[in-house]
Order: C-alpha cells, then sequence, then structure tokens
C-alpha cells in the first residue's frame, strides 16, 4: 500500500506523516509540490507546517502547486486524501473542502494534547474507530479556528460530515467545536490536530493517531 | 557620493572618519591605521568596526574565556572544540551532536518579537553550519518584575517571537527556563540554544580552501537591518538620551530560513562545499574575513554582485547588513552547477560573490574599483584585548556580616499557606502559558520537554539512542558568590541530566553580565569564568563553546551575573528514561543528599524581599558520585526530580501536580526541610521492594538518604499540613493567565 506524502516548500511535518504511514504497515512515498505526479500511490497525505510561510493565506500559495492539479482531480474520481492541520488549510483553499480556519480566538499559537471526539467512523481515514470514541492528539497551531456560514454549518452537521469535535474546553473558537470535517463522499478528510504525533506514547500523549494511518491501509485493502 | 577606494583613501590620508559613532576607540581607530599602513576606507572602517566590537571579539573576555582551554579535561568526546560556529560532541553508534547557546538580550529588548525570533535564527544557522540537521531548541528567559508594564511589553513578543520562528522551522522547542527579578528590569535576557546531529563524516568546518574555488552567498536578499547590531546595540549600554536604536535590530523571515535549511542539508548530502559559514552578526564582514583567515588568507569579492532587497544600501552597509538567513559557502568550480541546481529547486537565491586567491589579503571591489585590501586575520582575530581592571566589589565585602530573616511556618496552617504562596509565586508558577506557544511535537523525536527537568530527544529510531539537554542558572547564588554560583549552575544542570537517566558529557554556556567596564562587574565575571572552568575539569566535562553578553545593564545598574549553562547528555536507549512525574500509588519517596538551614538565595527569601548572605558552597566531588547514583540506579527509579529552586517544596508539588498523583510526606526541621535550597539534592519515587537497593546505592556512593513518604491521594499531605491537587493545582497555574491574559 504506498500512501504519498507532499511536501511544499515550508512543510514541517511530512517526515513526521511518513514515519506513521511506515508504523501502520504502509509505504510511505514522498511526493513534491513541484511535481503533478503522483508515484502511483493510492492515497496522499497534505502534511502540517507552514506551507510558503503561512504568507497570503495559509494553504493559499500551495493550493495552486502542480502537485495539487493531480490530488484535485484524482480526490473527484474517490481518491483518498487526508489534510493535516496546515493540510486542511491547503484542502479549505483549493475548496476540495467548506469553511476556513482563521486565527485562534485566543491570537496565540497553541500547543497542547487535545481531547478529541469520533463523530464519523465512515470516512475512509476514520473507518477504524468507534463511533463516538474518545481520542487525544496533539493540537499545534495558530490559525485552527474552523469557521463557516450557518447554511454550510448545517449541511456539514445534517450530512454528518463532522468528523472529529473537539472535547472539554474550547481550544480556538470553532465553530460547532469542529476539529475535521469531509466532503461529502468521505474520501477526502481535513482535520486541525496531528495523529501522526500520537503514534508511540514515547513522543506522543497516546497511540490514538496510528488508527487514522491503518484505516486507510485497510479501506485500500477491503477494495 | 564618490566611493572611498584604497586609492582615495592613500590621497586622501586626513578625511575626518566616523570612527567613534560605529562603537571604536581612538587608540583602536589608531591601530586600524597602523596594520595598514594608511588610514581605512569607510568600507573597511565599517568591517573593523563590526568585528572589533565587543560582541565579535570578545575584547573584554579573552583574557578570561582562555581557561577553558588551559583547563580543558581530556576528552574523546570532543570532535570539534572551541572557535568554530559551535562545539560537536562524540555520542556514538557514528553519531556526532553540536549544540550552542548564544544570547539575543539588547534587540529583544529594542523590539521583542524580533529580536527573539531572528535569536532563534542565528543560533539554528550556527547549528546548521556544522553540516548538522537541527533538531530541537531550548529558551531560557528573564525578564523584570513580573507585574512590572515593561515586562508585559517585552514577555508577550519574545515569546511569540521564539514561537512564531522556531514553530515556523519544525524545530520542537523542548522549554528552558523563564525568571523574573527586578534587575532584568530594562535588559530582559533572551538565550537560545539549539542542538543538531550529523553523522561524524558529514561536520563542515567554516574554512576557505584551494585557490580558485568560488565564494557562493546564498539565501534571502540583502538588506537595511540590522547594520551595526552588534556594535552600535549589542555593545553598549541603553541610554535613554540617546536616538533609538530600532534600525539595528534584524527582521526575521523563518521561511527563507526553512527552505535555506533543507537546501543546505541536500547540498551537505552531496557534499558540494569545502567550508561554510552563516551571515549573523557583522553579516558579510564576518563570514567572508573569517573564512578567509580560516584558510590560506586571499580571497577576491566583487561587492555589487550581492543581491540586494534595497539597491540604494552603499558598500559600507552591504558590508554591515546583518540581514537574516543568509549563508556564505566556499564551492569548487566543477560543482558549482549542482549547487546551483539545489539552490533552484529550493528557490533560493545563490549567487557568485568571489574566488578564493593564493594571495593572503581580502580584496572587495565595487564595480571594479578596490574598496578592500586587508589581512582577513587582523579583522576576524586580531582585534583589541583588554584587561580591564576588575576588583571585589563593595557589596562583596560587606556580605558576611550582614544579617537577614525570613518567617519560618510551622504549623500546618502556615505550611500550607507558604506551598501555595511559592507555587504561585511567578518564578514557580506553572509555565505553560508559555510553552503551549512552542511546538514541542514537530519532528517526532521529543521524548521528555517542559517541565521535565531536562529535554531529550531520540536520535536514532533503530538504536533509541538518545540526548538530553538542560540550561540552568542561579543569578542570586552567583551574584552572593560568582565563582560558586558558577559551579553550583553547572552542578544543577548535570543533575538535571542525570536524574532522566542521561549522562552528561558537554557543556556550553551563555555568560550574561553588566558592562565590562564597570570593575564590580568585570570582577563578577572573572570569578565566574573561573568557577565554570574549575568545575568543567573537576566533573570532566569539555567546554564546547559559548557566548558572552556585555553591557546588560541600565544606566548603574546592572543585572545580576547570569551564566546560563547547558549541559549535552546521551542517553543510550530513552525508552529507559525517567520522567519527573509521580506515576502511580504506593511508592515510596526517597530524598538524596543533606540539607542544611541556609535560606541565602532561595525562593523564599527572594519571596521576602531578601537575598541573605553566604552562597552555598559547591561540593563537586559528591555531585559527582550523586551522578554516578543516579544513572547506576536508574532502573529502580520509577520517577526522579532534582530540587533546586523552592526547595523540596517545589519538587514535591511539581512532582504530584504532573499527573495529579498525591503524596504524604513527614519531615524533619519542617521550615527548612521544605524550602532552603541546598544544592545535590534529588527526590526519587521506587517501588516499595526496591528500598534495600536504595539504601545500597546510598551507601555506596556515599550520599546521605531519608525515606519521606508515599505517594497516593488526592492530596498533598506535609506533616498533617493538606492541600488537595485541586487547590495546589489552581494556585500553580493562574499565575500566568492572570498576569498576561
Amino acid at each position: 500500500m504506498k500512501i504519498g506524502v507532499v511536501t511544499f516548500p515550508g512543510s514541517l511535518d511530512d517526515r513526521d506523516a511518513a514515519r506513521a504511514v511506515e508504523r501502520a504497515g504502509g509505504i510511505a512515498v514522498p511526493l513534491w509540490h513541484g511535481s503533478d505526479d503522483l508515484k502511483e500511490v493510492q492515497a496522499v497525505i497534505l502534511p502540517g507546517g507552514f506551507s510558503y510561510g503561512d504568507y497570503l493565506r495559509c494553504g493559499a500559495i500551495s493550493r495552486f502547486a502542480p502537485v495539487m492539479k493531480s490530488i484535485i482531480l484524482a480526490a473527484e474520481h474517490g481518491f483518498p486524501v487526508l489534510g493535516i492541520c496546515n493540510g486542511f488549510q491547503v484542502l479549505t483553499e483549493a475548496h476540495m473542502l467548506p469553511g476556513a480556519l482563521t486565527r485562534n480566538q485566543g491570537l496565540h499559537f497553541l500547543c497542547t494534547d487535545q481531547k478529541l471526539r469520533i463523530e464519523n467512523n465512515e470516512s475512509m481515514w476514520t473507518s477504524g474507530f468507534e463511533k463516538n470514541e474518545e481520542i487525544v492528539i496533539p493540537l499545534k497551531n495558530g490559525e485552527g479556528s474552523f469557521q463557516c456560514d450557518d447554511e454550510t454549518l448545517a449541511m456539514l452537521e445534517g450530512e454528518g460530515r463532522v468528523v472529529v469535535r473537539y472535547l472539554g474546553q474550547d481550544p480556538n473558537g470553532s465553530r460547532n467545536l469542529i476539529a475535521g470535517i469531509s466532503n461529502a463522499r468521505g474520501n477526502v478528510v481535513g482535520l486541525m490536530p496531528h495523529p501522526e504525533h500520537a503514534i508511540e506514547t514515547l513522543t506522543g500523549p497516546s497511540e490514538d493517531g496510528l488508527t487514522f494511518f491503518t484505516s486507510i491501509l485497510h479501506q485500500m485493502v477491503g477494495r | 557620493m564618490s566611493l572611498d577606494t584604497v586609492a582615495h583613501a592613500q590621497a586622501n590620508p586626513d578625511s575626518k572618519q566616523p570612527y567613534a559613532e560605529l562603537g571604536l576607540k581612538d587608540d583602536e581607530y589608531a591601530h586600524i591605521k597602523e596594520i595598514l599602513g594608511r588610514r581605512p576606507t569607510s568600507s573597511e572602517l565599517a568591517m573593523y568596526s563590526v568585528m572589533w566590537s565587543e560582541h565579535c571579539s570578545y575584547k573584554s573576555s579573552k583574557v578570561h574565556l582562555k581557561q577553558f582551554g588551559d583547563k580543558a579535561p581530556h576528552s574523546d568526546a570532543l570532535l570539534v572544540g572551541i572557535g568554530e560556529n559551535a562545539g560537536v560532541v562524540d555520542i556514538g553508534q557514528g553519531y556526532a551532536v553540536t549544540f550552542k547557546i548564544e544570547s539575543h538580550n539588547h534587540p529583544s529588548f529594542i523590539e521583542p518579537y524580533q529580536g527573539a525570533a531572528t535569536g532563534v535564527g542565528g543560533i539554528v544557522r550556527d547549528i546548521l553550519t556544522m553540516g548538522a540537521r537541527p533538531i530541537a531548541v531550548m529558551d531560557p528567559l528573564r525578564f523584570g518584575p513580573a507585574d512590572a508594564p515593561d515586562t508585559h511589553r517585552v514577555l508577550p513578543g519574545i515569546v511569540a517571537g521564539i514561537g512564531g520562528y522556531g514553530n515556523c522551522l519544525g524545530l520542537p522547542n523542548l522549554g528552558g527556563e523563564i525568571v523574573f527579578d527586578e534587575t532584568y528590569a530594562g535588559n530582559p535576557l533572551v538565550n537560545a540554544l539549539c542542538v543538531g546531529v550529523m553523522r561524524h563524516e558529514d561536520i563542515k568546518l567554516a574554512k576557505a580552501h584551494g585557490t580558485g574555488n568560488l565564494v557562493v552567498l546564498f539565501g534571502a536578499k540583502t538588506g537595511g537591518d540590522g547594520i551595526g547590531g552588534v556594535s552600535v546595540l549589542a555593545s553598549e549600554t541603553f541610554n535613554a538620551a540617546k536616538p533609538t536604536k530600532r534600525p539595528s535590530v534584524q527582521v526575521g523571515d523563518p521561511f527563507a530560513e526553512k527552505v535555506l535549511i533543507e537546501c543546505c542539508l541536500e547540498i551537505f548530502a552531496a557534499d558540494l562545499v569545502i567550508g561554510i559559514q552563516d551571515l549573523g552578526g557583522a553579516g558579510l564582514s564576518c563570514a567572508t574575513s573569517e573564512l578567509a583567515s580560516a584558510g590560506s588568507g586571499g580571497m577576491d569579492i566583487q561587492l555589487e554582485k550581492v543581491p540586494l532587497r534595497d539597491p540604494s544600501l552603499s558598500p559600507e552597509e552591504i558590508l554591515m547588513s546583518e540581514s537574516q538567513e543568509r549563508m556564505c559557502a566556499i564551492v569548487e568550480p566543477s560543482k558549482i552547477k549542482h549547487f546551483l541546481g539545489i539552490c533552484r529547486k529550493w528557490d533560493v537565491t545563490a549567487t557568485v560573490i568571489g574566488e578564493v586567491t593564493d594571495g593572503t589579503r581580502l580584496n572587495i571591489t565595487f564595480n571594479g574599483d578596490l574598496i578592500v585590501d586587508v589581512p582577513p586575520r587582523t579583522v576576524a582575530h586580531d582585534g583589541p584585548v583588554y584587561n580591564r581592571p576588575f576588583a571585589e566589589p563593595n557589596y562583596i565585602k560587606a556580605l558576611p556580616g550582614s544579617s537577614f530573616s525570613v518567617p519560618l511556618p510551622t504549623t500546618p496552617a502556615e505550611i500550607k499557606a507558604a506551598i501555595l504562596k511559592l507555587m504561585s509565586s511567578p518564578n514557580m508558577a506553572d509555565k505553560s502559558w508559555v510553552t503551549s506557544q512552542y511546538d514541542k511535537y514537530v519532528q517526532g523525536n521529543s521524548v521528555l520537554a517542559q517541565p521535565e527537568d531536562s529535554g531529550m530527544i531520540r536520535i536514532d529510531e533503530q538504536t533509541n539512542l538518545g540526548v538530553a539537554i538542560s540550561t540552568d542558572a542561579n543569578a542570586r547564588w552567583s551574584y552572593l558568590n560568582p565563582y560558586e554560583g558558577a559551579k553550583l549552575a553547572l552542578a544543577e544542570s548535570c543533575r538535571n541530566i542525570a536524574v532522566t537517566g542521561a549522562k552528561p558529557l558537554a557543556v556550553s554556556n551563555c555568560l550574561n553580565f553588566g558592562s565590562p567596564e564597570d570593575p564590580d562587574v568585570m570582577w563578577q565575571f572573572a570569578e565566574t569564568v573561573r568557577g565554570l572552568a574549575d568545575a568543567c575539569l573537576e566533573l570532566g566535562l569539555p567546554v564546547t563553546g559559548g557566548n558572552v553578553s556585555f553591557y546588560n545593564q541600565t544606566g548603574t545598574v546592572a543585572i545580576l551575573p547570569t551564566p546560563v549553562i547547558a549541559v549535552l547528555g546521551v542517553i543510550q536507549d530513552v525508552r529507559e528514561r525517567t520522567p519527573m512525574g509521580i506515576s502511580r500509588d504506593g511508592l515510596e519517596l526517597f530524598l538524596f543528599g543533606a540539607t542544611d538551614q541556609n535560606f541565602s538565595g532561595s525562593e523564599w527569601a527572594y519571596l521576602h524581599g531578601e537575598l541573605g548572605n553566604v552562597a552555598p558552597l559547591s561540593d563537586l566531588a559528591m555531585e559527582a558520585r550523586l551522578i554516578e547514583l543516579l544513572l547506576e540506579g536508574q532502573p529502580l527509579f520509577e520517577s526522579a526530580h532534582d530540587l533546586s529552586n523552592g526547595g523540596l517544596a517545589a519538587s514535591l508539588s511539581e512532582m504530584v501536580l504532573r499527573h495529579g498523583i498525591g503524596a504524604n510526606v513527614q519531615l524533619e526541621s519542617i521550615a527548612s526541610a521544605l524550602l532552603v535550597e541546598t544544592p545535590g539534592r534529588v527526590l526519587v519515587a521506587v517501588d516499595p521492594s526496591a528500598t534495600e537497593a536504595i539504601s545500597g546505592l546510598a551507601a555506596k556512593f556515599n550520599i546521605p538518604v531519608t525515606k519521606i513518604g508515599v505517594t497516593g491521594g488526592a492530596e498533598l499531605n506535609i506533616n498533617g499540613a493538606a492541600i488537595s491537587i485541586t487547590e495546589l493545582r489552581a494556585a500553580f497555574t493562574e499565575t500566568f493567565p492572570k498576569l498576561f491574559g
């Protein structure tokens, strides 16, 4: 099972995402932003970081990278895509997911071990979780407050497209405490917290994040 | 304005030059004329002024710092010593680790966000320059009183700057220190540490060899920021009457640095450079003169080729600019195409600006006109050396006879009140407000971070080899006795490494002091260096490099002498590390080390407006035995925590708060047992089955041990004074949000 991990200039958690893929039993394939070649991978992860320094808006420049053209096209045909943190921001900028990520309500960068609830275990990236399972994985960003209009919010909630929700104290002012969402088909998922940093208790708060990566590998095998 | 060429300088020997405004003294200017046999051109003057500044030349500290070499213990671990951009040590398995700590105090006071951000950027480039991938940063910080208005200006900006830059680089921030004291008002200290890792064979040095090899400037374009940063800013005392120094602060672009890091690592992997140097303090003046003088000496530079952000910059400004995110490499002509190709891949601007020659002079031309013709060593290394006068200050002479007293809690109600007061004080309170603004997870190898005793990073995922880093200073002890204070800071830093299970290996330091022109300050400095060099020799630890920051003073008020000591340790298997938090009920708590009655320099005394009189005396032989004990006993310890600021009261509170598991403790001489800060003590929690082994260890290493209690429950109970974890946590965590929002 080959899963691509895209490196944009300024990507930071690309090597971590690759490590998580390998720990889950997959093969991580590095993809370069400047090439539209997806190297025959079966899914793609857009990792965390500050691509293009977050200049203009987070993700606003990366969405125009050559690699994104291929990813957008493939995703329309059901190709699985996971956007983590900056990757989620790229997905909203590319209109692959609705809404926008804005400055945290406290205006500070926030790095914390975040409690979350899996609201939807039917997406390709969360199928290994129990519905309503509670997990703890790191949240670390400056612009993680999910915002959208009322209509979009009603649609996301109504269609069960809220994939993960913050539990406990509101970390950043996201609408309805939304931490991650999916597209209608469930193949594209974006979330602000970092599952790749919770794959072993030695270096993370839990192993809960690993399930995101095993989920997709099981989905691919099932095909 | 016409160009001041070498020919023009020869023809106009008597032109008046603004050397004093550039920070040079009369005799220094005369010496430059003597070296050159003529007056310097304005470009040469610019170069000498920045390179001969206190910050770059260490002219006041050099005579003392050589003790680090003279007294250096033999060490097989040292691969690259003092003098390069950063020292390098061998940690085994073919890995080499480099680490260094530097100050960015003055810029951070003027412009907190950019000052602190570029402090991180600069130290990261130093580490990168050695050929290493940077893997972690730490930031010891010191501020004026927590409730002072200026602290509310500088602290949030400095923290945001460190986070803003470091987070964007993808470097985990493992912690550091945050200390408040009146003397840092107007002189906050921002020290930045970076650690990097490479294979032995990948070490790079700053040297320019090989006639015909090319000098390549790459990274950000050169702008007008930071001109004179090292000379007029970092090497003078602040003075309210002078104009603002804001333009001397550099402006950072962490994205540019991130791509520069990846670009450099790819260039290193392809083995494309002969030598490399980053552009930090003193910019191009420093990089060209240091690279040339570390080689054969000859170098030609065509200054007009330097890519500019601001085309109106004069040659002098180009030479002095401290624009960030720039590197200078020496590349063989046969490899330049490959080199430039990698730069293009990362969208990094790279320009050949000159070449290495077989001569002995650094020649710089601007559009064909010769504007610099100097022996590079005279710029980089032959700066003035001062043997500044120093003498034991009067305050030291008056200390032994002075007396002080602090209230001593005895009843359960008083004990409880004392602990809550202590743990909610800004120096002891929870620092999450700060550390949660730093990414500690990126790179996925952070094993320990704040609030643990030291930061720990996994180096190898297969073998689980790792390193631990700690930074420490007790400036109040250093004020009372700078010789002992330095030794105690080193001992504490080593202890913080050893409690986690890592073995101390090497030392770096950042020595923050007031004005070297004040004999009292110079005495503090001399005593500190003597103490640190003696302590390193006694503990067998090499000093791999360091940094001196003078002029941390406003008017006649100097900061407390603040030698921040960084120690790097190695651990063979990071999975075996000992954390500090109590992990479960039913463990027994043992205190290693003896406790005395001396409150001097303690947090408790500080909270009552007292500094005390006699600093504790270090006992390094005992400290060395304690380190041995900690390493041998490590498999027995479920948790271990150093005792330092706040004494046993603080260590116990921190251990129970980590996971919300309480403890029941019985102590004799309750007030001193809880609140004095006698060095050389460690608190451990072990399974009851290990009791005998603990006594055995203590006997073997001749360290006193006392069983003080057991873990469990939802409160910290000390001699009947019961504090619920909830109440203790509230006191501990509310302080920073209340102060800083």
